[in-house]
């Protein structure tokens, strides 16, 4: 079975004044399509830097990346990403802000103005789907933290991406609310079956949500263990609890203070 | 709701009360009215002098709104080239700077030999000296497009001009409209500057000629009239900001809340 997302001894250097950052050296990573994969790492171990990697927004200097069969050469355009901030636009009622790929994107781009009564319906649809049914002609400024980190998740959604690529989008909530959110992202992964790479500092929820866990070293970032997570879907937030789950939260933290070290 | 009434005839309460202080200075001390005329004589002054102190205001008026105007177009469109590329900002910079900081009373010297006495200068110095904070806050809205969010656009094929129209140009409003406001009682400093150097209209002329005259009051009657001028064209733009970016006023406030 080849492999839907395909990185192949990547390393990748940025040149700055004060001499080149080694952020990758030699990773290798591949996912299958549907996986729900999870990169976790200590800070500054190039997390960031692959998701511009496989987006096409960074060619990597050394290296192959390939998404689908195809080699990553500039943007792919079939990524949705979410970040830690959900970088709303203040300007537009949030149906717009989950509208905006659609304004950008072919084939939608040049659909949009004809069709806009049925983006529109879409976009209200995947909003109900994680809670917000009724709020698509609110502002972002009325809308709770939490509440926004939805509808980013539905603006990296609304143009049907393949690959969702997530930047730590929960490190910026309060526990209970990251908790919400860990089960709006597992629903909607089990409903649509796009494939995903969350990049994340907490273990607990790399733990509850991802099929396979990433672990890679400091700076420069390489690949140092994976660890498949064969709890049965579709798991339950209790699952947190399990003494099995805390025992693989532990294992990973230990191998994370230890290449932390190294 | 009390002290919502209060608050909202502060602005009133302390304009009356500095006119009250000064009135009463000035008779306490018996200030001599050509050092600094106390204000009822400077009202006196306006009631006396209503007629050519209304059509130099108009002149002073027009001719800072024409030269505004200018500045505003200008301001723009420059602003979006220099927020558009890092190279053109990089390279415009200092020289907008030099020139920004160049007394515009030394200008305006060339302008009346280029254009003669008259209208023209005062609109080209309210101009010159009002569109600098234009094209830096401008700038400043296409410049600071958090890095993130144009992430995501590039990632789906955006170019620079996609990103620059649905998130460049809208986000830079509430900064362009914040300028607006300093500029435009800039404006007024450029245009009075340019009149009292060469002019034969304008609140600024008729300030020079009511000195020469040592009529104090009708000096003191200008500056005032200047003011009002200048507060009330400022609450004209700060009532269309909020009308236009209103969202950028609610944003941060719940951001602080």
């Amino acid at each position: 079975m080849t492999a839907f997302v395909d990185i192949k001894d990547v390393s990748l250097t940025y040149k700055g004044a004060a001499g080149g950052v080694h952020a990758l050296d030699g990773l290798d990573l591949s996912l299958q399509k549907g996986e729900f994969a999870a990169v976790v790492g200590p800070s500054g171990c190039g997390k960031s830097s692959l998701m511009k990697l496989v987006t096409g927004l960074l060619p990597p200097d050394r290296g192959s990346i390939e998404i689908d069969g195809t080699a990553v050469r500039g943007p792919v355009k079939m990524a949705g990403m979410a970040f830690q901030n959900p970088n709303l636009l203040p300007w537009r009622r949030v149906i717009d802000n989950v509208l905006l790929p659609l304004e950008i994107v072919e084939p939608h781009r040049s659909r949009f103005r004809a069709e806009k009564a049925r983006y529109r319906e879409e976009a209200r649809a995947l909003l109900a789907t994680v809670g917000l049914d009724g709020f698509g002609d609110r502002y972002p400024w009325e809308l709770s933290g939490g509440m926004q980190q939805r509808v980013s998740l539905c603006r990296a959604l609304i143009h049907h991406p393949a690959l969702l690529m997530l930047d730590e989008p929960f490190a910026a909530l309060d526990a209970f609310t990251r908790e919400e959110l860990w089960c709006v992202l597992r629903d909607l992964w089990q409903k649509i079956g796009f494939t995903v790479i969350l990049v994340t500092h907490d273990l607990r929820e790399a733990t509850f949500l991802a099929d396979k866990i990433h672990v890679m070293s400091a700076r420069p970032g390489r690949l140092v263990m994976t660890r498949p997570i064969d709890f049965p879907r579709p798991r339950p937030i209790e699952l947190c609890f399990d003494p099995a789950f805390t025992d693989i939260v532990h294992a990973l933290r230990a191998k994370i203070g230890e290449v932390r070290k190294a | 709701m009390n002290t919502n009434t209060i608050e909202r005839l502060s602005p009133w309460l302390f304009t009356v009360a500095m006119f009250l202080i000064w009135e009463a200075v000035c008779r306490g001390f018996k200030v001599d009215p050509f050092i600094l005329p106390a204000p009822s004589q400077i009202f006196m002054a306006m009631g006396q002098y209503w007629w050519p102190l209304a059509k130099n205001s108009f002149v002073t008026l027009w001719t800072t709104l024409a030269g505004f105007a200018l500045a505003v177009v200008f301001g723009i469109v420059l602003g979006l080239v220099v927020g558009w590329s890092r190279t053109i900002y990089r390279g415009l910079y200092p020289v907008m700077i030099g020139f920004n900081s160049v007394p515009k009373v030394a200008v305006v010297p060339i302008l009346v030999i280029w254009f003669g006495i008259g209208e023209i200068p005062a609109i080209l110095t309210a101009f010159l000296i009002s569109f600098f904070p234009i094209v830096v806050n401008v700038a400043t809205g296409l410049s600071t497009i958090e890095p993130e969010l144009e992430d995501v656009l590039r990632a789906l094929g955006a170019k620079k001009l996609d990103i620059m129209l649905k998130i460049g140009i809208p986000r830079t409003q509430p900064y362009l409209f914040g300028a607006l406001k300093v500029a435009i009682t800039l404006a007024f400093v450029g245009t009075v500057v340019s009149e009292t150097i060469a002019a034969n209209a304008g609140l600024g002329f008729l300030m020079v000629q009511a000195g020469s005259n040592f009529q104090m009051p009708l000096v003191f009657a200008g500056l005032l009239l200047l003011a009002a001028e200048g507060i009330i064209m400022y609450v004209i733009f700060a009532y269309i900001e909020s009308y236009f970016v209103g969202w950028a006023f609610r944003s941060s406030m719940s951001a602080a809340a």
